[in-house]
């Protein structure tokens, strides 16, 4: 388990992470989330001993990465944002190092490092220089280095950015099938990546949590989850319209020209799970064909922007 | 699996000698060194028409070619990982500091070993002429290798100083030149008239110079040798100071 314990950092007296508890277990992907800056890098090096944390600690497998950081890092595989590799040692001999330095050794070594190579993608750069490759390889290498030595609990700060969507899509895959038996915290500002690979999410903002739920949940927050848009064949009547107002808001949208189609958008004033089947009811009697309804689901990405924007701007 | 720490210091010490040959830098700086050490040697010492068979005018020279050589031998030490972004993936390793401190500093003592030993050309040529004192000129290897192991300490601490490797050799060769002439005699003689007796002499007992020439003399001092030990801690220590207090 990783266990956050009220971690703060202050930076020339700025509080860029502030008291930040949660925990993270084995089997659970764990989605981090905030916009740039808001202190999501920074915990990340503290809970790996990179950062000194002003306050607060973090405790990885029951060794405290302040008190017993050697034990702590062992069991930990951590994929920074730079993703920083030995530009001038071949991407085989950067591995060996790392899998030296994890106390490998003769043929063990060897094995680690060309598993790890295998798992990454990176068989046809093996004897490459790293300065010589695209910043996806880099990524890929300072990967590998991450998951080389097999650890029970992974750190993973923005592990796709810079791939394509094809290798974008292989390391999630790889993540998701790692997350069956280690507790992976990974940041990453796609959200759809977030719903796809993560259980749980945790977002933050100026250095505090401010939620903390399944991404399904969160979606949940958004004033527009369970709203309903519809196009109907015909404009609607007058009276159609005022029952409809008093399911909701009703807001007209702009029609295709061609058509004599009307598309109206209602947000009912509280969530109602048979808003659908009502709205239906109510065309039919009043003999108006529904051409197409749909119910939105919310979107991570306004509730993100809700929860991220400072208040005092509203 | 948590390695032994000799482990992880031959871990560091191995990427780390590595790093210099896989680069020209290796093969340049022992070409010059080579080169100013025989030039100075035989073009400015003469040791051909001193008409003896001893080497002082070889080792006399090395405090100077070392304050220039040894900051650029340096000087990558911990600039390189912070300007790279490696210092973060170094320190989330499961890796003591004291570890990497060692590889790396033995890694750099290590390549000037191999330096100095290519040097012996020139003992070679004073047996051919006549016949030196052998342990002599051992004495004064190992002083010199203890004096460059000083520098070196010197040069890895201002190379945690800064992401420049160019800052980090000009104070090298400050702080290096500051610790060569407390003892270089010119100094020593104004010190001698304006300052009281004992300070100028506690001054000098600073130098890398003063504790060099009784090597240089065939002389083998334990003092001498604690001395170079004793910086080369000093500065190992405070070099894992800086690091442990970087950025908080």
């Amino acid at each position: 388990m990783i266990e956050v314990k009220d971690l703060s950092k202050d930076f020339n007296g700025k509080r860029a992470v502030d008291a930040i508890s949660f925990t993270v277990d084995k089997g659970e992907i764990l989605g981090f989330l905030g916009p740039n800056g808001a202190g999501k890098s920074t915990t990340m090096r503290m809970i790996t001993g990179y950062l000194p944390p002003s306050s607060g600690t973090a405790v990885i497998d029951g060794f405290d990465i302040l008190t017993q950081p050697i034990e702590a890092r062992a069991r930990l595989g951590y994929l920074s944002e730079t993703a920083p590799v030995y530009p001038e040692m071949s991407v085989r001999e950067f591995l060996l190092f790392c899998a030296e330095v994890r106390g490998f050794s003769g043929k063990n070594r060897d094995r680690a490092a060309d598993d790890a190579m295998d798992r990454c993608f990176l068989k046809n750069v093996v004897h490459q220089p790293i300065h010589t490759l695209s910043k996806g390889y880099r990524q890929r290498v300072s990967f590998a280095q991450s998951i080389l030595h097999d650890p029970a609990y992974l750190i993973l700060d923005e592990p796709t950015d810079g791939l394509d969507p094809n290798q974008k899509h292989e390391v999630r895959q790889m993540i998701q099938a790692m997350g069956e038996a280690k507790a992976i915290l990974i940041s990453t500002h796609i959200l759809d990546e977030v719903e796809a690979l993560c259980p749980r999410a945790l977002i933050i903002s100026e250095g505090r949590i401010v939620a903390d739920d399944s991404p399904e949940k969160l979606r949940r927050q958004d004033p527009d989850y369970g709203a309903c848009t519809l196009t109907l064949n015909n404009p609607p009547p007058a009276g159609l319209m005022q029952e409809l107002s008093s399911l909701g808001e009703v807001r007209k949208e702009h029609p295709d020209r061609d058509t004599n189609t009307a598309k109206l958008h209602i947000r009912p004033r509280q969530y109602q799970p048979d808003l659908s089947s009502q709205i239906e009811g109510l065309c039919r009697r009043s003999g108006t064909g529904i051409n197409e309804l749909f119910i939105s689901q919310g979107r991570l990405d306004t509730v993100f922007r809700m929860l991220t924007t400072p208040k005092n701007a509203a | 699996m948590i390695p032994s720490s000799f482990h992880s210091i031959r871990a560091v010490f191995k990427r780390e000698l590595m790093s210099y040959f896989i680069t020209p830098v290796a093969y340049v700086f022992l070409v010059i060194f080579l080169i100013l050490q025989a030039f100075f040697t035989f073009q400015v010492s003469r040791l051909f028409e001193s008409g003896q068979a001893d080497l002082r005018p070889f080792f006399d020279w090395h405090p100077w070619i070392f304050l220039f050589l040894i900051p650029a031998v340096s000087m990558r030490l911990w600039s390189d990982e912070q300007r790279q972004g490696t210092l973060e993936l170094l320190l989330t390793l499961p890796l003591s500091l004291t570890a990497i401190i060692l590889g790396k500093f033995l890694a750099a003592w290590t390549f000037i070993a191999l330096a100095l030993f290519l040097t012996f050309p020139v003992v070679l040529t004073v047996l051919y002429l006549g016949n030196p004192d052998l342990s002599a000129i051992f004495c004064a290897y190992i002083g010199s290798f203890f004096m460059a192991g000083a520098f070196l300490s010197v040069g890895i601490f201002t190379s945690a100083l800064t992401r420049s490797q160019v800052i980090s050799f000009v104070l090298t060769l400050i702080f290096c030149l500051l610790f060569v002439l407390a003892g270089y005699p010119p100094v020593m003689d104004m010190l001698g008239t304006s300052a009281p007796q004992s300070l100028a002499s506690f001054i000098a007992s600073l130098s890398f110079l003063t504790h060099f020439n009784t090597f240089a003399m065939g002389i083998f001092d334990l003092r001498d040798l604690v001395y170079y030990l004793s910086v080369i801690v000093f500065m190992l220590t405070a070099n894992g100071i800086l690091l442990v207090n970087r950025r908080s």
